[in-house]
């Protein structure tokens, strides 16, 4: 039988606020465990949470950057379960009347097709705090710095038909909450998590399968291996008789399976109800427009631009855009240096390869774009070949100064004097004459010997362009 | 000299008849003689509290005025006061001292108030007799042999007994004014959002607030002037100017409409508290009021309807006691459901408990909109009763409670408790201001008169409550025994 995978994300996106969404304490990573907890993360008697305006601005533009419907009276509720890092033991997060409504993405599939996924709400929440295992013998450790950090959740509908189309989407709105500057994406810290539903159909049948829900996938590599796992498990259960249970499931990245955490008969029953503590959220149309007017250029438009303005691919605008820094780099070097495709296949090539070598991050490279675009502009006015050029970029990534001063102590200046080159093709061509006679006996491959022997004898400074002119002129000649 | 009341100390500390150490040691004196016959109070700060008076001595020296400057006044033990035990009358929070204070206890800090101790109450404010405390039932100072009604019954018996000038309360269902009816002193249920619940151990979130207890109106009326104003660390409370609440005390009754709400005379009221409410009608009107007969039709959906969002919410209140960060924690925990279960089986009374129940089962999927829901819409129908009752009246008029103050342990059922307080907990459902008065003496018991304003009309109800304490005495009298 022919399957059909159905995969719907919840994506959690941390707000990269200052302080937290119901409290003035900071929301920074790493300090020491429930050293950024107040009285009020801490769920002390008598505490009362005050929403952070900060929070609802950036949820509200997610929700304008995905076209979605924003709530104009959305309402916090009181999600009730029992568990050591939640110290009120209830989250606040919104149930039935989200800040965010129906939107949308759009991902492009692998032959290149677009296709629009369906979001069907994003609300505000609270995260929890964590449980630390390690290092307390029989008992367990509760760290409270994250605990009431700001959440946004975003949920796709069941839209998504493989675990490569899920990357893509979760991509997609990773590239989105960096681009408005509202989360850091940082997925080993957790700033950026998701949960996937996922369940299997005969390919053709409308109805929905039973879905089970996998956690804990931490990484875009752990979201398609697990989906890809899920999927075959539950093939390999229907195939073999049985019938998937409506579970939630937990991803192991080590042994790289998925393991059953709860059954739908032990899930929680949360018991929502409108938190008393917290007014509803009031959106005015004067603050959804005051924040359409903060919201950046998106992803797709900046993409589209660079077709248009720089005349590039759409493949390689898209590669440029995916990160917002990314974009903002290549257009300054496309602006400093006047070229912008030699800029487009620069910024992708050496310097995204030296990136990754490194191990470093765009703010933190070696060469910044200032510098990038110098050494492109002695490519545009010939002073150095592209050939060369890779050999100064190396040494400016290792801190040798920036591309001129690297050309002038290597006396890397390319050879543009004709004379010079005159002299030098005179010369190789007195030291082989047996492969002149063989040229001007009708071997044209040859040619390509004597390019090479210029080249060399000028250690590759010597304009490629010239040497080929004056070269085909002497032999020919 | 304990027969004076806050405002006559407010006076004569300034006019430095007193100083206010010596006005903290009568009073702790009192509490050591009196208190215990009375359980009044779960903690007496002495010691905190000599050192508050004689920092408010120094800035009396110095002429400063603040409102309730070497006043001594006791504070609900719902109320967080820093480094002060703050048990809510729990066994789950007897370990529990604050981090910090409320913020009703950090104004009345700051206008001059000497606090001597956290008064006792019900179990997390649940109970109208105060026998549900951790630390025993506090006796009325009337008749020890019977309850001072609940939830701040310490409160209420040591104003009583005047063993302390002030106290704050607070008021979820009736919690303020039951007690202040019981136990023959004034006591106000500000409207919901006037005074801060930052820092007041929530019980029912949507209903509670914290409000004065003292022996007359110009009391209340002080020390509201203290507690209330917005405070941006609760979201519900209510930016509003500065008020002065004692500034309408002599504005005469002329012209005052009074409403008699036709529900709260019926069935169950006893007869001689009728006669006591009808009698204080005659001086209002003497006074120059206009009174009518008023409806408020769906009164009796008052108690239901509380007693299911109440529990909601107390049941989510209540979960951060879990024994894992403060407060009681079971010993030896086998696992972390044992930790839960132990920890608060052995650290809630059965009130709690019940409570609990009742509110998880009205929340719980297939049950929340058949109850909680439908409760929730109850309550926008009586807020609507009342304010087409306002249309045409300025105050309503009627007991506080149905019956006397009742012996220790004559009300075993709870629903029977419940119906405690059936005239107070629409004005919790509606969020309206409410106070009750000493209007009158039954068998040597005192019977409270409840007001009820439209939506803060505090300054208002405060001044019908002094015009009608010019008239009578009530208010001054205290039981012989405490005398």
């Amino acid at each position: 039988m022919e399957w059909e995978t159905v995969i719907g994300l919840e994506i959690h996106a941390q707000l990269n606020t200052i302080s937290k969404i119901f409290s003035g304490a900071p929301t920074a990573y790493g300090a020491e465990p429930n050293r950024q907890a107040c009285a009020v993360d801490l769920g002390m008697p008598g505490v009362l949470p005050v929403l952070n305006q900060g929070a609802v601005e950036k949820a509200v533009m997610l929700g304008l950057a995905i076209d979605a419907e924003i709530t104009p009276r959305s309402v916090f509720a009181r999600k009730n379960y029992f568990y050591p890092d939640l110290p009120k033991g209830y989250q606040i997060s919104q149930y039935e009347l989200p800040i965010v409504a129906r939107g949308h993405l759009d991902i492009e599939l692998e032959d290149g097709t677009i296709k629009r996924i369906g979001v069907t709400r994003a609300h505000l929440e609270e995260d929890a705090g964590k449980s630390l295992h390690e290092g307390f013998e029989l008992m367990t450790g509760i760290d409270l710095n994250r605990a009431g950090t700001p959440l946004i959740e975003i949920v796709s509908e069941p839209e998504l038909r493989s675990a490569k189309e899920a990357v893509a989407y979760m991509k997609k709105l990773h590239s989105l909450v960096r681009y408005l500057d509202i989360c850091d994406g940082n997925m080993q810290e957790g700033s950026f998590r998701c949960d996937a539903n996922v369940s299997i159909r005969p390919k053709g049948q409308t109805e929905f399968g039973t879905r089970a829900e996998l956690k804990n996938l931490n990484s875009f590599r752990f979201v398609e291996r697990a989906i890809n796992h899920e999927i075959e498990r539950q093939i390999d259960v229907i195939e073999g008789g049985g019938s998937v249970v409506q579970e939630t499931r937990l991803y192991d990245p080590d042994r790289d399976e998925t393991r059953s955490m709860r059954t739908k008969e032990e899930a929680n029953d949360y018991r929502y109800f409108p938190d008393p503590d917290l007014l509803p959220v009031v959106v005015d149309t004067a603050f959804v427009n005051q924040m359409r007017e903060k919201l950046p250029e998106l992803p797709d438009a900046k993409r589209a631009r660079f077709v248009e303005q720089y005349g590039l691919s759409d493949y390689d605008a898209g590669v440029l855009t995916a990160a917002r820094e990314m974009g903002d780099f290549y257009e300054a070097v496309a602006a400093g240096c006047g070229a912008p495709k030699l800029a487009a296949n620069w910024v992708m090539g050496e310097f995204s390869a030296a990136l990754n070598r490194s191990e470093v991050e765009l703010a933190e490279a070696p060469v910044n774009a200032e510098g990038l675009a110098g050494l492109l502009a002695r490519i545009q006015d010939e002073t150095i070949s592209g050939k060369i050029a890779k050999e100064v970029f190396e040494a400016m990534w290792n801190g040798e100064g920036d591309a001129d001063t690297v050309i002038e102590a290597k006396g890397l200046k390319q050879i543009t004097d004709t004379g010079a080159i005159d002299a030098i093709i005179d010369e190789v061509m007195a030291n082989n004459p047996q492969q002149l006679e063989q040229y001007r006996g009708g071997k044209d491959k040859l040619f390509g010997f004597f390019v090479g022997q210029v080249m060399k004898a000028t250690q590759g400074k010597a304009n490629p362009a010239q040497v080929n002119e004056r070269l085909k002129a002497k032999l020919d000649g | 000299m304990s027969q004076e009341t806050l405002s006559g100390w407010v006076r004569r500390l300034q006019a430095r008849e007193i100083s206010s150490r010596e006005l903290t040691q009568l009073y702790l004196e009192r509490i050591e003689r009196f208190d215990p016959q009375l359980n009044s109070f779960i903690t007496v700060t002495a010691e905190s509290a000599l050192a508050q008076a004689e920092a408010a001595d120094a800035r009396l020296a110095n002429g400063e005025q603040t409102p309730l400057l070497g006043v001594p006044v006791a504070q609900k033990d719902i109320f967080c006061t820093e480094g002060v035990r703050t048990s809510c009358g729990s066994r789950m929070l007897d370990p529990f001292v604050s981090p910090y204070d409320a913020t009703v206890v950090e104004r009345m800090n700051a206008a001059g108030a000497v606090m001597l101790g956290k008064t006792n109450m019900d179990e997390f404010a649940m109970g109208s007799s105060n026998e549900t405390s951790f630390y025993g039932p506090v006796r009325n100072p009337w008749d020890i042999e019977r309850v001072p009604g609940g939830s701040s019954g310490g409160s209420a018996a040591a104003v009583g007994a005047r063993l302390v000038p002030g106290a704050t309360g607070t008021d979820t269902g009736g919690s303020i004014r039951e007690p202040a009816a019981f136990c023959g002193i004034t006591g106000l249920k500000p409207t919901y959002g006037r005074v801060s619940r930052y820092g007041m151990i929530a019980f029912a979130s949507s209903l509670d607030q914290g409000g004065p207890m003292a022996a007359t109106a110009e009391d209340c009326g002080l020390m509201l002037n203290a507690m209330a104003g917005f405070d941006p660390r609760d979201s519900t409370s209510v930016e509003r100017p500065a008020e002065d609440f004692t500034a309408g005390l002599n504005q005469d009754l002329k012209g005052l409409r009074i409403g008699l709400p036709k529900e709260f005379f019926g069935e169950g009221l006893d007869e001689k508290v009728r006669g006591v409410i009808d009698a204080a009608v005659e001086v209002l009107k003497g006074r120059g009021a206009e009174i009518r007969e008023v409806s408020l039709p769906n009164s009796h959906l008052s108690v239901p309807a509380y007693y299911v969002i109440a529990p909601a919410e107390c049941s989510s209140n209540l979960a951060r006691f879990d024994g894992v960060r403060y407060g009681h924690r079971c010993d030896d925990p086998k696992d972390l459901m044992d930790l839960y279960t132990r920890s608060r089986g052995e650290g809630f009374g059965d009130e709690v408990k019940r409570r609990i129940m009742v509110g998880t089962y009205v929340l719980s999927a297939g049950y929340y909109d058949a109850y909680y829901l439908k409760a929730q819409k109850v309550r926008r129908i009586i807020a609507d009763d009342f304010r087409s009752a306002f249309q045409d009246v300025d105050v309503l008029l009627g007991p506080t409670t149905p019956e006397l103050p009742f012996a220790l342990g004559a009300k075993a059922d709870p629903v029977s408790m419940y119906l405690s307080d059936i005239y107070t907990i629409a004005a919790n459902l509606a969020g309206l201001p409410a106070m009750s008065l000493p209007a009158g003496e039954i068998d040597g018991l005192p019977v409270g008169l409840q007001l009820i304003g439209n939506y803060f009309d505090e300054a208002r109800l405060l001044g019908v409550a002094h015009q009608y304490q010019q008239e009578t005495d009530w208010h001054t009298r205290v039981p012989a025994a405490f005398a």
